[in-house]
């Protein structure tokens, strides 16, 4: 006893604060194109070193290398691009509406555009996607109207959630697009269940769900993890390391001592860590993960490495917790100015078709602004619609208490 | 027809219905090869193989958000949390997800899920195999809570629940699964055989959720309950010699609040009994709701008898359990007032 020292409790904590300047020595991305890449068909077990490497393919010259290059046709690049573009565009115009008062709450996906651009494209367009809130570019590539996303985020007249959610939280079962939940993870273990029930159908489908490195440790994480693993369900399961959950960074979900992808090796499962800031690198290790659950061979789980360039919801200011330079140097740059870089140097792009398309896209979600601003906030609707947009949907019929609580609303 | 357990009644209804529907699949804790610990699941995995009726490990909140993805899919999971006592980690699931998600996606998705809980005290089984828990999901918008009190109206709630497009959580009285326990504990175990309740069509029926049925017919005082309570009111009723009419409300949300007035308004007395624990139970929403749409046909106090509010002991459990005696006497107490 008297040789044991005192116990002290590790409490995590990120290097550098607010005026400090941002600290990068951890990241140390390995160049692009190092890394083989393995037969879908592989055991798991073959492969634990992807679990902690990271796999890239654009390199600093925005050329791409490697044996996970995709070899994508430039039209598929040029579709992820104006994904990621028109995600952006819809972000900061909707951003500028919070903050003009018109809208109660936002979040972007800011430098994380590539990760729900890629994947969308490598995932068939009726494979089922359990996102969270930073996955919208899965409904814009997959042909969701932006003005239902601008319907929806302004709760007005028509709005498809009927003003029942929080902005940004869309659903939409024909695009393949689960009803995004404000409690974190839970989606994780319900995609595992779909993958379940594709596979227990004899389908061919596959689903695909997100979570955030913070969420990671939610018990619905490692259900997730554990049901895909015995089942061998036909399920990608993507970890979104932005580095940051509000204000807490990765380390206090566990990130400080091993990766977000290893923790698929207990479960038996193959990781796959990726450079998400690189659209080429998430297509390919998607594509992967995809051949590997349609061939009834089960689950990958991917670490996307990236970073939350902006603050977690228009509710929130990372100026208060994190350098303000941090965003800026984060060391793997931002998603959509390496895959214009990559483009063009293909000769596939160039700065005026650039500046067209953003100027298209911003017009296109003015556009979706107007309209709307146009259908007016549904709370000053007719009492009759309220009544139903409030009461209705709680269950297959309304039952009597229900119509009755409708009933008092009315009558003030 | 058959004479059936209430185990066996549910079996029954499970059985009907993986034959009739083959997007409904049965699954949770030891239910597959092993039939269930409580034997509700026996025999289903052999008749309509390891795809319609598998195990699970154990991970409650796993086993319903799987239920909800598989419901999203289209299936129509039933799945059996083994003890009610259970249930806690997956009420994030069941509250937030499968209770809302056709309302926060204004009917794009559903969940169509069954969940099977054993409820209850009457066992023996210390505070972590006996509680109700019934008041923490009647509180939730969105859910169905079913609690059945014999083996006729378990298997036709359990078909209804199955088929119903709405969450529905299926408490299992599991004191009554081999017999009518009337909280007479010391006397000789009672079977279902004979009982008229026990007799069920072997084929496909269904009670009504949102139905309630009168137990026993009785003029002197309503008394509304449900579960394994509902035999105990009648021991009550029949120990005292109160005529008191027994209602057995089957389906707690939505409730059948008709069937309630008419019995109070005509009694003019009220007794709630359950064995949930008393602060914030469901009787607490029963006696408002008394008061609410009775007031001016009441002739004396509302009367509540619970489960007290403490954990459930393992030691003590006849002092716990509301048995015959504290509801005859509530039954007095509602009389002379």
């Amino acid at each position: 006893m008297a040789d044991s020292p005192r116990l002290s409790l590790h409490i995590p904590e990120p290097t550098r604060r607010p005026g400090e300047p941002p600290d990068f020595s951890a990241v140390r991305p390995p160049l692009a194109g190092g890394l083989d890449r393995p037969a879908v068909d592989v055991e798991a077990s073959a492969i634990r070193d992807l679990a902690y490497g990271l796999i890239r393919v654009l390199d600093d010259d925005g050329k791409a290398v490697g044996a996970w290059d995709p070899h994508l046709e430039p039209e598929t690049l040029r579709s992820g691009l104006r994904i990621m573009m028109t995600t952006r565009a819809l972000d900061d115009r909707m951003v500028r509406a919070q903050r003009q008062g018109k809208i109660t709450f936002y979040a972007k996906s800011a430098g994380e555009e590539a990760i729900a651009a890629g994947q969308a494209l490598a995932l068939r367009p009726d494979d089922m996607g359990f996102p969270t809130y930073r996955q919208q570019g899965l409904l814009i590539a997959r042909g969701y109207p932006v003005a239902a996303m601008a319907h929806q985020v302004y709760s007005d007249r028509s709005d498809p959630m009927q003003g029942r959610q929080l902005p940004c939280l869309y659903s939409s079962r024909a695009h393949g697009f689960f009803t995004i939940s404000g409690n974190l993870g839970t989606q994780f273990s319900q995609a595992v269940g779909w993958a379940m029930a594709s596979a227990l159908k004899g389908d061919d489908r596959i689903a695909a769900a997100w979570i955030g490195d913070g969420a990671t440790a939610e018990a619905d994480f490692y259900e997730a993890l554990t049901f895909a693993s015995i089942y061998r369900a036909p399920v990608i399961l993507n970890i979104v390391n932005n580095q940051w959950a509000i204000s807490s960074f990765q380390g206090l979900a566990g990130g400080e001592e091993t990766t977000f992808a290893a923790r698929a090796i207990g479960h038996g499962l193959p990781a796959l860590r990726v450079d998400g800031n690189d659209f080429l690198a998430v297509y390919a290790v998607t594509a992967w993960a995809v051949e590997r659950a349609r061939s009834n061979l089960g689950a990958t789980v991917i670490e996307h490495f990236t970073y939350r360039a902006e603050g977690h919801s228009t509710s929130d200011d990372p100026s208060r917790y994190r350098p303000a330079e941090e965003a800026k140097g984060w060391p793997l740059g931002d998603p959509i100015l390496r895959l214009k870089t990559h483009l063009i140097a293909l000769g596939e792009w160039s700065e005026e078709q650039h500046t067209a398309l953003a100027a298209e896209l911003d017009a296109l979600v003015r556009e979706a602004q107007r309209g709307a601003e146009a259908a007016g906030p549904l709370a000053q609707a007719d009492p009759t619609v309220k009544a139903q947009a409030m009461f209705g949907d709680v269950y297959a019929e309304t039952p009597w208490h229900l119509r009755e609580q409708a009933k008092a609303m009315g009558e003030g | 027809m058959a004479s059936m357990t209430m185990v066996q009644a549910l079996n029954s209804a499970m059985d009907v219905m993986l034959g009739r529907d083959s997007d409904v699949l049965v699954f949770g804790e030891d239910v597959g090869y092993f039939g269930g610990v409580f034997r509700a699941t026996e025999g289903l995995q052999k008749k309509y193989g390891v795809t319609r009726c598998f195990d699970t490990p154990i991970g409650e909140a796993g086993i319903v958000a799987v239920a909800v993805g598989m419901g999203a899919y289209g299936l129509r999971p039933v799945v059996e949390i083994q003890f009610a006592d259970y249930i806690y980690p997956a009420y994030d699931q069941i509250v937030s997800e499968a209770a809302r998600l056709r309302y926060r996606s204004a009917g794009d998705f559903i969940a169509p899920l069954t969940i099977r809980a054993p409820y209850g005290g009457g066992i023996f089984g210390g505070q972590t195999h006996s509680q109700s828990p019934e008041a923490l999901f009647t509180h939730v918008a969105g859910l169905v809570t079913v609690i059945p009190s014999n083996p006729f109206d378990a298997k036709g709630l359990l078909i209804s629940a199955i088929e119903s497009d709405d969450p529905v959580i299926f408490l299992e009285p599991k004191r009554l699964y081999n017999g009518p326990f009337d909280g007479h504990h010391e006397r000789p175990v009672t079977s279902w055989a004979g009982h008229p309740a026990s007799e069920v069509p072997l084929e496909h029926y269904t009670v009504p959720l949102g139905s309630a049925a009168v137990a026993r017919p009785g003029a002197a005082v309503t008394v509304l309950t449900y579960g394994s309570m509902v035999h105990v009111a009648l021991a009550a009723a029949l120990d005292s010699g109160i005529d008191a009419e027994i209602i057995d409300l089957r389906t707690l949300v939505p409730l059948d609040i008709g069937t309630i007035t008419t019995s109070v308004e005509k009694t003019g007395r009220c007794v709630i009994v359950h064995e949930a624990t008393r602060t914030s139970g469901f009787g607490a929403e029963l006696s408002a709701l008394v008061q609410e749409h009775c007031f001016y046909h009441l002739e004396a106090p509302i009367e509540r008898v619970a489960g007290w509010d403490t954990p459930y002991p393992h030691a003590f459990e006849w002092d716990y359990f509301p048995g015959p005696a504290r509801v005859a006497a509530a039954l007095r107490r509602a009389m002379e007032a």
